[in-house]
């Protein structure tokens, strides 16, 4: 029987999973908008799960207004990501050094 | 459902504003960009007008309590629409001589005033979500505006990533504490928030810490704190100015307000946290700004120290403490304008620079901008009789009222650390020989609100009663939850004044 426990340690598992790939990932900017999206997806599953186990809608209407901002996000992050492409040339993590101190 | 829409009047009116302006840029054929930002800073103060219409209502709430207008929103949102009507202002001839004049700046700063609106009202999860990120997605993209600049692209790039991080650890905290109070009503989750045995039961502190993280970087406190030089300094200079004053007190306001109402009987496990992070705050900021060239990442730092201070003012989390944030946070507000206002005017034929050493002689060769930056410097360091003074002296006294003496002398270190850096920007004016080239003169408006902030700064202990006396309405009220006396019993507040600023500041003029 799957209960509340296994929805919260699976959401646990995916938002450490999301931190870690934004702090260890030395590659891609892109790989730090997928990982901020998982973050946003371990939210909703905490949503939704503590929504059907309390049986309260308030949960599920979150989760789905987390979706929408997460699509905002989403684009004015690639939007972003856009112009700095053709300032920089490239999006490798490592290049996003100009300031320092 | 009409008191609802009467309720949000001042978000009403900066959403239809918004909405408006930006049809006027786009379907206007002729350039259009000033009468924007007039239309902008018109909005806003009617914007501001509404919000404070509410300053003396009894507090009210809305769409199922989700929204809340009291006094201390009043107070909070009139500062933070005037501050953005002023970023906007003062704004204008950078951005034309940076080329940069958009009609979508000014609508930019509107959504994000009113998300900062929403911010402040909220007395739920979801709407202070909402609110964080309305303001947020506006401020990603003003930060990265200066779409030719890698500077400015990075900056707006640093700015988006830590705070998307930053808003995924409110949401992770957010849903927790969803699920363990089983509603995301603020009023409802201070009644599931009660501390057994003084302690709360874990899963409950692993949210609330989550919240605090997300809360902490929004308004860059140590160690959240690592996006605000990289972003005030690559972001253009007008940006900046809007970046470190009204979002910030938006972000306290909203903090002070889910504290206070809704963990208000958990404060033993939140007290130390925002003690740690009062310290942090004011240790990195006193430290981190002394070797810094770039005036704008010294202002970074300078912001980070303040956020320190008026922390101190929060862990004491009394209605005095409370007021004295509002306070510190107000005065805060004017001097990063005021010194911003000086920052925009560093210009040179070649064009804008922002090295301190640039700054050098400027009191002989523009000997009114030297004096207003110069009164700013001495404000920022806390020297008496300036306005930052009292800010520094009501947090201390309301954290040394609650009992938090090392807090306070711990503080009052910082200060004096910080002071040496803002001295020394008044040295290098002051006694440094004048720079090759001369600075170009103030532009008109940037005088006129320079000159304000400095006399505002210069004369507040005149007349300080106004502005107080709002702070300890808006404070008092925050703190009327029922919640709070009882947390004052049991907590670890000993001998909390019921002390008012107002006392406090005549007890200091008239000496006794």
């Amino acid at each position: 029987m799957i209960g509340l426990t296994h929805y919260l340690t699976l959401a646990a598992i995916i938002f450490t999973i999301g931190v870690f790939g934004i702090f260890l990932n030395r590659k891609n900017v892109i790989i730090i908008l997928m990982s901020i999206e998982l973050m946003l997806l371990a939210v909703n599953i905490n949503l939704v799960a503590f929504s059907a186990y309390l049986g309260d809608l308030v949960g599920q209407v979150f989760a789905l207004l987390v979706l929408t901002v997460a699509a905002g996000e989403a684009a004015i992050g690639l939007a972003i990501l856009v112009v700095y492409f053709r300032n920089r040339g490239g999006i490798a993590v490592e290049d996003v050094s100009q300031m320092k101190g | 459902m009409l008191t609802n829409l009467t309720l949000i009047l001042p978000e009403l009116i900066l959403f239809l504003g918004a909405m408006g302006l930006l049809m006027i840029g786009a379907f206007s054929n002729k350039d259009v960009t000033r009468a924007v930002d007039l239309g902008a800073v018109a909005i806003l103060a009617l914007a501001a007008a509404a919000a404070g219409g509410f300053a003396t209502d009894a507090p009210a709430t809305a769409f199922g309590g989700a929204f809340i207008m009291d006094s201390f929103a009043s107070l909070m949102k009139v500062l933070t629409f005037v501050a953005t009507g002023i970023a906007i202002i003062m704004s204008q001839n950078f951005l034309k001589l940076e080329k940069l004049a958009r009609f979508e700046y000014p609508v930019l700063l509107l959504l994000a005033a009113a998300g900062m609106g929403m911010m402040i009202s909220a007395n739920d999860l979801i709407a202070l979500y909402m609110g964080i990120e309305l303001q947020s997605l506006a401020l990603y993209v003003v930060a990265a505006i200066n779409r030719d600049s890698l500077r400015s692209t990075e900056a707006g790039l640093k700015y988006f990533v830590l705070g998307a991080l930053s808003s995924g650890m409110l949401l992770y905290g957010a849903s927790l504490i969803y699920g363990f109070s089983g509603s995301t009503n603020f009023a409802e989750i201070a009644a599931a928030f009660q501390p057994q045995d003084g302690q709360l039961p874990m899963a409950q502190v692993l949210g609330l810490v989550f919240l605090l993280a997300g809360l902490a970087f929004k308004i860059s406190a140590v160690p959240f704190h690592m996006w605000t030089p990289d972003v005030y300094e690559g972001a253009p200079t007008s940006v900046t100015a809007f970046l470190a004053s009204a979002p910030k007190l938006a972000g306290m306001a909203i903090f002070l307000r889910i504290m206070m109402t809704g963990f208000d009987d958990a404060l033993v496990a939140w007290q130390q946290i925002i003690i740690l992070l009062a310290v942090a705050s004011m240790v990195l900021g006193a430290f981190a700004a002394i070797g810094q060239q770039n005036i704008k990442r010294l202002m970074a730092y300078s912001s980070i120290g303040h956020m320190g201070f008026a922390l101190v003012g929060f862990a004491a989390a009394s209605a005095a403490g409370v007021s004295s944030v509002i306070l510190y946070m107000a005065l805060y507000i004017v001097m990063t304008l005021g010194t911003f206002a000086c920052i925009l005017s560093m210009r040179r034929d070649s064009g804008p620079v922002e090295n301190i050493d640039d700054l050098s002689g400027l009191s002989q060769t523009r000997p009114f901008m030297a004096f207003c930056l110069a009164v700013m410097m001495f404000s920022l360091a806390g020297i008496p009789p300036m306005a930052g003074f009292f800010g520094k002296l009501f947090v201390f006294r309301a954290a040394i009222d609650a009992g938090l003496y090392s807090l306070s002398i711990i503080g009052v270190l910082a200060s004096v650390v910080g002071a040496y850096y803002y001295l020394r920007i008044v040295k290098i004016m002051y006694l440094d020989p004048p720079a090759d080239e001369v600075n170009e003169p103030m532009p008109r408006e940037l005088s006129i609100l320079a000159g304000a902030m400095a006399a505002f700064t210069l004369l507040f202990f005149i007349y300080p009663s106004p502005l107080v006396e709002l702070a300890d309405i808006a404070g008092a009220v925050l703190m009327q939850g029922e919640g709070v006396a009882a947390a004052r019993d049991v907590g670890t507040l000993t001998g909390t004044s019921t002390e008012t600023l107002t006392e406090t500041l005549t007890e200091t003029l008239t000496g006794r």
